[in-house]
């Protein structure tokens, strides 16, 4: 049993949970997840690891009330306990010192983009951070990414804060304005998609992390594949970081709908 | 072990019991029949367990008719070479406690065995009546899962002895039939066994793989049980080498490790359209209904449920995976395998229940391509017939492409079953350990010890996908060797 020790709402549909797990504290590093099961009955849902604290013996988690799952692990209090959660999960970032950084984060993308945030300052580079969402609100960890970055930018669709605008517009500015030397990008697959097509014109490498589908998380099921370079692979042990530039994200998005028709029931029979 | 055997033998209650019937009498005696749920009404339930078991008036008839032989040929078709003739011998006399003791003796789950064992390639195969008397082999299996049912619903199941604790620390990794053999001896030698398993539940392919209507969880659930009483401690949730890595393991004082993480990596064929939605590996499939539950409304795990379900491949694992979609409610459930029935590496057992269930067979054909709808689910497929050509490497014979026989069939789900590699995670964690190009451990076949002294490897990581009572057997050798090799190391630290 995992017990969840501090719990944070950022937003009506995001919140941050801090759930005691030692050993995944000490043996995580930015870019790696977890897969945790709320109780007996509960699926298996990929989450990454926004934080840990190795003293504290804790990881934070930011999940987005997205369908049956995630509002229920959204609707867990301080002092209740996760029965299953496994991990550290997939490969970690590549980091090194590269120059200047150009981090895009969308949606909760954000929250798995604030440890490689992170950890490209820690390794002595400029990081430049493009936060993008709908609305204010949904605008998590600015605080946060504000602490590891040399800049942050804000655009929203909405133009209720920052910039209106898209994400890909807010990078494109920097790319025009200094030499940047890598790019990474989380959040949804058609944000991913745009920033990929647009860094590809300027030639600039870039790591794209991806949220398929999975159970078991361990290379196990298949259920995470994604083309990547015309070649199938496992996001669970492969990724679930790709260079963008070769990934299919029209296959992956796709994918991600794989079980559209079963999630609605499922999300009815909860709610009815 | 000759000597063993003749020992055992020259009992004089086998003496007796051989004189009471003559050999004439036994073999001609039918073989007895498994009763089995209606098919019709078994393919309703995904739980309900096809076989039914023998009674105790059948089991005794079956084991009168092994002649109890003076070479029981039979045991060399056993992997771990259980006492057959004593263990049946010992039902036909009554005395079912003491057979399932003697299955004990050399394996650790015989209730498993009796029920998922290939007996007709292996212990069956060797027997007199299908060597000698080309009749129908004593029903060894059905007697065996007869002697362990009857154990475990006596509630008699005996806790073996274990020796006084030793302190000392040794991990097995992962929870397969390797581990829990392993673990079995290992608490009976007094070592302090932890078993740790990535997935949340223990059993390694018994729980997430092998469907309940083939082996009921609960038979697994009794064999863990005794584990635990025993000492045996089970850490779940834990990735050796992710959650924990070899070296903090050791540094907690771990002497010694027993790899068996069997063989979870999914192939698939790389045809175009392969990554449609509705197209899964059978780990996936088989995964998401028995051990997520999909296939209960209480459960959230989604699984999908097609009306025309095609399973590639003719193992256990696509006769499991096509029955499956059967009991999901497909209207059409079919096999695609290249080969002919001949050749399909399943038990014989299932492919008959198959058949009784309504499965179709498409032997002698092959996939080359998916086509799917504006969602991109997969719609229909395309297949190529096959022919036989000459034998292969491995004496089957090779099917061969019938030129311009493509034609296409409606699908809404594919299952992918032809097969797994040796699962990646542990090789990856320590890139010294020796592998060999499949990506299985490399190990000594005696002592099943790997490159690295501490580290032993058994199952289906050394093997690819094999069985269940290879790995068994595979579990216990290791074992051994790890036994000698500890006491031997503790030994010379002591001087
Ligand atoms: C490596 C990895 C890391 C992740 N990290 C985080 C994280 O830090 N925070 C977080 O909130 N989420 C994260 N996710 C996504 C998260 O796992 C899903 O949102 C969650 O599984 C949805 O479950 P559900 O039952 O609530 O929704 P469902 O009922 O399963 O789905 C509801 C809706 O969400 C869509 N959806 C389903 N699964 C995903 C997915 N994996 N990604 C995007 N959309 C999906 C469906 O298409 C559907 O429209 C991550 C996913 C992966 C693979
Ligand atoms: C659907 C199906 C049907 C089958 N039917 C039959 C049959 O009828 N008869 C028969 O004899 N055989 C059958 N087999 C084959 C048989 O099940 C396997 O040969 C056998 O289970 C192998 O045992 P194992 O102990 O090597 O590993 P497995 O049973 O594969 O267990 C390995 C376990 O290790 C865990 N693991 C992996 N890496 C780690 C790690 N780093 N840390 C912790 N845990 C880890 C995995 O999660 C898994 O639970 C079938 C297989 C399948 C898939
Ligand atoms: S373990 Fe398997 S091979 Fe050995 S006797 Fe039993 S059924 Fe036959
Ligand atoms: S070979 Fe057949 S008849 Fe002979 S001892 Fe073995 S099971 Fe009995
Ligand atoms: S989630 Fe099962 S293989 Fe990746």
């Amino acid at each position: 049993m995992y017990q969840i020790v501090q719990k944070e709402q950022f937003s009506e549909n995001v919140v941050k949970l801090v759930v005691h797990a030692p050993r995944i504290a000490r043996s995580r590093k930015p870019g790696h997840f977890i897969i945790l099961r709320i109780d007996e009955k509960g699926e298996r849902i990929p989450l990454t690891i926004a934080e840990a604290n190795i003293e504290a013996g804790t990881i934070t988690l930011v999940v987005q009330n997205v369908g049956v799952s995630s509002k229920r692990l959204c609707a867990m209090n301080v002092g209740d306990q996760i029965l299953d959660l496994v991990g550290p999960l997939g490969k970690a970032t590549h980091i090194s010192e590269v120059g200047t950084v150009l981090a895009c984060g969308g949606g909760v993308g954000i929250a798995p983009l604030l440890p490689i945030v992170e950890g490209f300052k820690k390794a002595g580079n400029r990081v430049v951070t493009v936060l993008a969402a709908r609305t204010k609100e949904l605008i998590i960890l600015e605080k946060e990414i504000r602490q590891w970055s040399d800049e942050v930018i804000i655009m929203t669709d909405d133009g209720s804060y920052g910039t209106k605008g898209l994400v890909t517009q807010g990078a494109e500015e920097i790319i025009k304005r200094e030499k940047v030397d890598e790019c990474v990008t989380i959040g949804p697959a058609v944000m991913m998609k745009f920033v990929a097509l647009l860094t590809q014109k300027y030639e600039i490498p870039t790591q794209a992390s991806l949220n398929a589908i999975m159970v078991d998380g361990t290379g196990m099921c298949g259920a995470c594949r994604a083309s990547v370079g015309g070649q199938t692979k496992f996001t669970c042990i492969d990724g679930p970081e790709f260079n963008a530039h070769q990934i299919d994200f029209d296959e992956l998005i796709l994918r991600l709908g794989g079980y559209k028709a079963e999630e609605k029931q499922a999300w009815e029979r909860a709610n009815s | 072990m000759k000597e063993y055997l003749k020992i055992e033998r020259d009992q004089e209650w086998r003496d007796q019991l051989r004189k009471k019937i003559k050999n004439k009498e036994r073999t001609t005696q039918e073989r007895v029949s498994m009763t089995s749920l209606d098919p019709m009404e078994r393919i309703k339930y995904q739980d309900r367990e096809v076989n039914l078991g023998l009674n105790m008036e059948q089991a005794q008839r079956e084991a009168s008719r092994c002649m109890d032989c003076v070479n029981p040929t039979c045991i060399e078709g056993c992997p771990v070479s259980i006492n057959i003739p004593k263990f049946i011998k010992n039902i036909e006399r009554g005395e079912v406690l003491e057979a399932a003791k003697t299955l004990k003796e050399t394996s650790a789950l015989p209730a498993v065995c009796g029920r998922v064992c290939p007996q007709e390639k292996q212990c069956e195969a060797q027997c007199f009546y299908t060597l000698k008397l080309k009749k129908e082999p004593v029903a060894i299996g059905y007697l065996e899962r007869f002697a362990a049912d009857f154990e475990q619903q006596s509630g008699a199941v005996s806790v073996p002895e274990t020796a006084p604790k030793k302190q000392v620390k040794v991990a097995a990794i992962g929870s397969g039939p390797a581990s829990l053999s392993f673990a079995g001896d290992m608490i009976k030698l007094g070592y302090d066994v932890t078993v740790f398993e990535a997935l949340h539940e223990v059993g390694g392919v018994l729980k997430y793989g092998i469907p309940e209507f083939r082996l009921p969880n609960h038979v697994v659930d009794v064999e863990l049980e005794s584990l635990a009483k025993m000492g045996v401690k089970f850490e779940r949730n834990f990735i050796v080498g992710r959650t924990a890595s070899f070296d903090d393991l050791k540094a907690e004082g771990y002497q010694a490790f027993f790899v068996a993480s069997g063989a979870g990596l999914p192939r698939f064929m790389n045809i175009p359209g392969e990554n449609y939605n509705g197209i899964l590996s059978s780990n996936e499939y088989l995964t998401r209904v028995n051990l997520m539950n999909a296939a209960k409304e209480e459960f959230d795990t989604p699984v999908l449920k097609g009306q025309n379900v095609a399973v590639i491949g003719g193992g256990n694992t696509a006769m499991d995976s096509v029955r499956t979609a059967k009991r999901l409610g497909a209207e059409r459930a079919m096999i695609i395998y290249r080969r002919s029935r001949e050749e399909m590496p399943a038990r014989v057992e299932e492919v008959l229940h198959a058949e009784e269930e309504g499965i179709e067979f498409l032997n002698l054909n092959n996939p080359v391509e998916y086509f799917a709808d504006e969602n991109g689910r997969v719609s229909k497929m395309r297949v190529q017939r096959m022919e036989l050509g000459e034998p292969d490497a491995s004496g089957r014979r090779r099917p061969v492409v019938v030129e311009g026989s493509e034609y296409d069939i409606p699908v809404d789900v594919v299952v992918v079953a032809i097969g797994v590699s040796p699962n990646p995670l542990v090789p990856s964690e320590l890139p010294e350990l020796k592998v060999s190009r499949w990506g299985t451990i490399e190990v000594d076949p005696e002592t099943m010890q790997s490159s690295k002294p501490e580290l032993f490897a058994g199952g289906d990581i050394v093997r690819g996908g094999a069985t269940v009572i290879l790995a068994m057997g595979d579990g216990r050798k290791a074992a051994a060797g790890m036994h000698k090799y500890l006491s031997q190391k503790n030994e010379t630290a002591a001087n």
